[in-house]
Parts: C-alpha cells; structure tokens; sequence
C-alpha cells in the first residue's frame, strides 16, 4: 500500500502550490471578470452580475493596445531569434573550453533586477547618453530624433530583457546536433546555406519553438518595458491592466482583459506549434 | 558552382602529403596511389593518422603540405560537397529528422538528379531493406542503420567511395556478415571503396589491398598475402596476426639463400625475403608455419633444437603451444588438430622445425615489441 501512495505523496507539495497560487486565483479573476459596480456603492466596490458584455466592452476599448502588444512582442521575438541564433550556434559549435563561461555571460544580466536593467537603458537611449548624440553626429538621425519613449525603444528592451530565453532554449537544441551529421551533409553535395537550410534548422527546431515561446509570451504580456522605455502612444495591454487594477481600480474590465490575453496568446501558441510540426522532432 | 564529376574519375593520387595539428603532426609526407575499382584499406591502430587521411580525402580537413588528385584533376582546397566523393561515416551521421528514403534520396536531391524514387528503391534493394523506406534512422538497429549509410553513400554512384570504422559499432557476428556484404556490394556497384579501419582480420578479408599506416607514414603496402607472409618491419609482422621474432645474424650465402646464425644453430632463409640492411637480423617465423616434433624424429627443413612446451592451449581447430627455448625465449606454435588430438604434453623435450621459404627477415636494430602491444580493440577517436 505504502509504495502506492509514494508518488502521490511525492505530489501533493507541487500540487497544493498549483491550486493555492494558480487554481485559486484564476478562480477569483474569472468570478470578478464578470462584476459590475454596485448602485451607490463606494470606488472599487462590485458585486456578481455574470455580465459578460465586460469582455466585448473591454476588448472593443483597447483593441489599440492589444494588437500593438502583439506586434511588440511578435518583433521582439523575431529580433531576439535573429540576434540569438547565431550566438547559440557559435557557443555549441565555436566556442570550444570558453563554452561554459559564454553561457554565464549569457544568463549574466539575470544577476541584477530586471527593472534596473530597463532603467539603465533609458539612461542609455536618453539625452545625456552616448548613442543619441554619437548618431546624431553620424547624420543616422535627425537633431530632433529621440529614442526614448518611442516604440523603438520598447521593442528593444523587451529584444534585450528576453534573450536569454531565446538563447538557452536554442543552444540546448543546437549543442545536441551531431556535428558528423553536418559533415555528412557536406560530403553529400550540400553547400554551407543547404547543410544550415535541411539539417542544422529541421534539427534545431525544438530550440526554436522553445525559444520563441519563452520570449513572445511573457513579452506580450509586459508593461515593464512600455512603461519605462516608452510613451502613452506605446502602451501595450499590460499596461492597461496594470492601470486598470492599480489606478482606475476597476476589476472586472482588468481580469477581463487578463483572460482576453490569456486566451488569445494560447490560441495563437496552440497554431504555431502546430504549424512548426515538431511533436516527432522531440 | 557544380562540379564536372566526369572530368574526376579514375586513380586517387595522394601527393606528399603532410597534416599538422599544432606540433603533433597527424600524416607525415604521405604518397600513395588507389587505383581506380580496387577495395583499399588503410590499416593501423588509433592515432596513426588513417581517419586524417580519409577526411582529407573526403574534403574535411585541408593537408598541410601536399596535394590529392583524383584522374586528372586536382582536388586538395575542393570543397567537399564539390567532390564526387562519398563518405560512409563511423557512426553512420544519418539524419535522424528525415526519413530512411530521405536520407538516401539527400545527395540525389541536391544535384537535382530527376528520378529520385527509383535510384532510392534499387539502392534500398541492394541493402536488402526496402521495407524500411518510411521509417526514422533511430527505429533502426545499428546494422541496418549501416546499410542505409551505406546505401545513401553510393546511391550517389560515387567516383570514390570513403568507409570510416564502418563495422565499428557493430557485433562481431555482424561484423563478419557485413565483411562479406561490403566485399560483394563493392563488386556489384564495380566503385572504388577506401576502408580505413584498425581492425587487421576486417581489412583482409576484404581489400585488395592494404596499406598499413603507423605515426603517419605508409610502413608497407600490398596485398593481403603479401603483407602477412612477407613482412618488411616488425610493426607490420605483429599488427597483422603473430609472428616469433629470432634474433640471429647472416652468416653466408647459398645461391638464392641467406644462411642465418640463430644463438649457435644454422638456417636458411630466401634472399628475397630479406629487409636486412646488414648482417645482424631477426628472423620472423608465423606460427603456424612452425611444425614441433619429439627428440627423435626426423625432420626437414629448418630445425631450431632445445625447445620444451611451457604451455598447451586447446582452441578447437588448433592447439596453441608456448614452447620455451635455451635462450631464453618463449616461441608460439599453431599446430592443426588434424587428429583430433593434442599430442604434445607440458614438459615434452622437441625440436621445432618449419619450411625455409616460411622465414622473413628484419632488421636486427628493429623494436620487436612494435605493433603488438597495440590493443585493436580500443576504438577511440582520433
């Protein structure tokens, strides 16, 4: 009997942790998702109605928001794929006995607050730092062009915040390729770009999808970086739900925005995954 | 960018070749011709710089110094994928994201080759594993994984065909079903095979010829037979199979003979078997050439008295016999059980004796170790 119970036993921490911190409030967002403001109550106060409309109401107010949050995030990701392949490439294939000390590099940033890291780089981007001035004297930018609090700035951040998520997934993926398999693609009469074209990305794709999913959703649902590096013309979704919940202190659109996001960002994980086709891959 | 395959068939001509990583120097000053349609082995033990030479061959890896020629045209800074050279690699390298046709089909597709399905299938044919087309290369075992990198190799009718430790990871029974598959296929498809391996008994069995390599260098070449009955340096006669190494010095002449001073007693040897720079040798007698009789029984040929049998070892078609001799040194004896009886005790008084055109002679200043203490079985990457 005793060896039975074990793996439950084994379980219940893990579990009693989903249903306190996960379960419970999904519960409690979705019940106030659907409040309205009680007759004559005070600011904050709501009580049960089962109003669904607040969903139509909510998303239909910040249709702006939602689709700027995607396409952030969607850039975000495209970037930090583009910036982390090759650097996950180099540090499988290249990097030889530095390997282990690129990757602490790359998980580096990690040692200080995220916050802090986002302020740093409107110190970077601003006025007073190095890159507006060295541009303008180059002519790549016009004397009036700012950085700061525009959706550049945004997108970078958030490029910057989560490649580490891109680049360990990706290298994880990559350092498992057998290198004789790209030997063996050249020896059979494909160049560099083929070999890379038909072996090194169709093996690389767990790292991939991995890696895109680990960046595109926390990134659609920051506010960090908008709030930071951008302006009111760069809000993003979280944004409107942190200002939902903290300023306006209206609940039930906030929690129907979450559950909006929520749903969206599965559905459209649930399609790439599919698309990507890597379930017989893993 | 295409490559005109058919400008570059014929002989592999490997030029002074040398191969340096940092000081260590993998291939030292290599030449060596393959002709065209001969199964080739390159033999040695780990670290001799076999597996170097294939790769640069193959285009992996660019000599030092030196240049390879395949016909007429040079091909020593030729890419690899350039070259119509096909490698079957040690652990196959199959691509395990692609299927078993996809895998063969590769090589085909990139030189847009039109009938793709029908090359795939007589190949797959030929491997006898037709009904493993749609599967994926780990729902495989490790032969037949062999014969699909086998068969993706020479789907592509290379001008050379390159083998890697081809047998490496298999089991020895495989192993020596494979010997006589690769020999067989190699026949049928009438290409030239390379086989670069440690293993002596695989490389016999199935190349015509044989170069035997050691610290990069060629130590000798030729046949099979010609390697193992007419040894040039003691490496050679103990890499391939055993031989008992006597030291002696020439003593005379007798017509095409060389008579040998073998601690006291005379033999004769062929002059033609001789590698001896001067009068101080040693003999190399194989094993089984060697015949033991009691005290008194007449013998011919060559006789080396004194002897006692230190140990007996059953084998089944041969009995393994140590026998010591008055200087001291341990000879090993085959004899056939032709019988069906071990004759011979442990402590028996013999003569050992054998055929003179059996002997071969090295140079007296010679390692006698050398190649034997190699273990073939260690099959590290070099």
């Amino acid at each position: 009997m005793g060896k039975i119970r074990t793996p439950y036993l084994l379980l219940l921490p893990g579990f009693l942790f989903l249903f306190t911190f996960f379960i419970l409030p999904i519960v409690n967002l979705a019940q106030t998702s659907t409040q309205t403001p009680i007759a004559g109550g005070d600011t904050g106060q709501y009580e049960q109605t089962l109003r669904f409309q607040n969903y139509i109401d909510a998303f239909i107010e910040n249709r702006e928001q939602f689709s700027r949050s995607f396409v952030y995030a969607l850039i975000a990701t495209v970037l930090a794929l583009m910036i982390s392949y090759p650097l996950a490439y180099a540090i499988a294939f290249k990097a030889g006995k530095y390997k282990n000390f690129l990757l602490v590099l790359v998980v580096a940033p990690f040692f200080t607050s995220f916050l802090l890291r986002t302020v740093a780089w409107k110190q970077i981007l601003g006025e007073e730092g190095f890159v507006v001035p060295t541009l303008r004297t180059l002519g790549i930018i016009s004397p009036s062009t700012t950085l700061t609090s525009t959706a550049f700035a945004v997108v970078m951040g958030m490029t910057y915040n989560f490649l580490p998520f891109m680049t360990l997934p990706l290298y994880a993926s990559i350092d498992r390729i057998d290198p004789r398999t790209l030997e063996a693609s050249g020896d059979l009469y494909a160049n560099a770009f083929t070999t890379f074209r038909k072996v090194t990305l169709p093996l690389s794709m767990p790292g991939v999808v991995a890696g895109t999913l680990l960046t595109f959703i926390p990134a659609a649902g920051d506010y960090v970086n908008a709030a930071i590096l951008g302006s009111p013309n760069t809000k993003m979704i979280g944004n409107v739900i942190e200002s939902r919940y903290f300023k306006i202190v209206d609940y039930p659109t906030a929690a129907a925005l979450s559950f909006t996001l929520m749903a969206a960002i599965l559905i459209l994980v649930t399609i790439y995954i599919r698309k990507a086709g890597t379930e017989e891959l893993v | 960018m295409s490559f005109d395959a058919s400008s570059a068939r014929g002989d592999l001509i490997l030029t002074r070749i040398t191969k340096e990583y940092g000081d260590f120097k993998a291939v030292d000053d290599l030449t060596l011709t393959i002709p065209k349609g001969s199964f080739f082995a390159l033999l040695g033990p780990s670290g001799c710089g076999k597996t170097t030479t294939l790769r640069m061959i193959a285009g992996l890896e660019e000599p030092t110094v030196g240049s390879i020629h395949l016909g007429e045209t040079d091909i020593t800074t030729t890419k690899p994928y350039q070259r119509p050279i096909n490698t079957v690699f040690q652990n196959y390298a199959l691509f395990p994201h692609l299927t078993i046709f996809e895998n063969i089909a590769f090589g085909l597709r990139r030189r847009g080759i039109k009938d793709v399905d029908a090359a795939v299938n007589k190949v797959l044919n030929l491997v006898e594993l037709p009904h493993l087309a749609g599967r994926k290369p780990t729902q495989l075992s490790g032969g037949q994984q062999q014969r699909i990198a086998l068969a993706r190799a020479i789907v592509n009718r290379p001008a050379l065909l390159l083998l890697d430790e081809p047998l490496g990871a298999l089991d020895l029974k495989l192993r020596r079903q494979m010997q006589i598959e690769l020999k067989w296929i190699q026949k049928e498809v009438g290409l030239t095979f390379v086989h670069v391996t440690h293993d002596q008994e695989e490389a016999m069995t199935m190349a015509d010829t044989i170069a035997v390599m050691n610290e990069g260098q060629i130590e000798q070449m030729g046949s099979p037979a010609e390697l193992y009955d007419n040894p040039e340096t003691a490496f050679v006669a103990n890499f391939l199979g055993q031989s008992n190494l006597i030291k002696g010095t020439i003593s005379g002449n007798d017509g095409d003979s060389i008579i040998a001073d073998l601690y006291g007693q005379k033999i004769s040897l062929p002059k033609k078997r001789s590698h001896a720079v001067d009068n101080s040798i040693y003999a190399g007698i194989r094993p089984e050439k060697f015949r033991i009789s009691l005290l008194n029984t007449p013998v011919s040929g060559n006789v080396l008295s004194g002897g006692h049998i230190e140990d007996v070892s059953y084998i089944g078609v041969s009995t393994q016999y140590q026998v010591a001799m008055p200087w001291g040194q341990e000879l090993i004896v085959f004899e056939q059980n032709d019988d069906g009886v071990a004759p011979f005790n442990k402590g028996d008084a013999v003569n050992i004796s054998w055929e003179p055109i059996f002997t071969f002679a090295l140079r007296g200043d010679e390692d006698v170790t050398a190649g034997s203490e190699v273990n073939p079985e260690v099959l590290d990457e070099e």
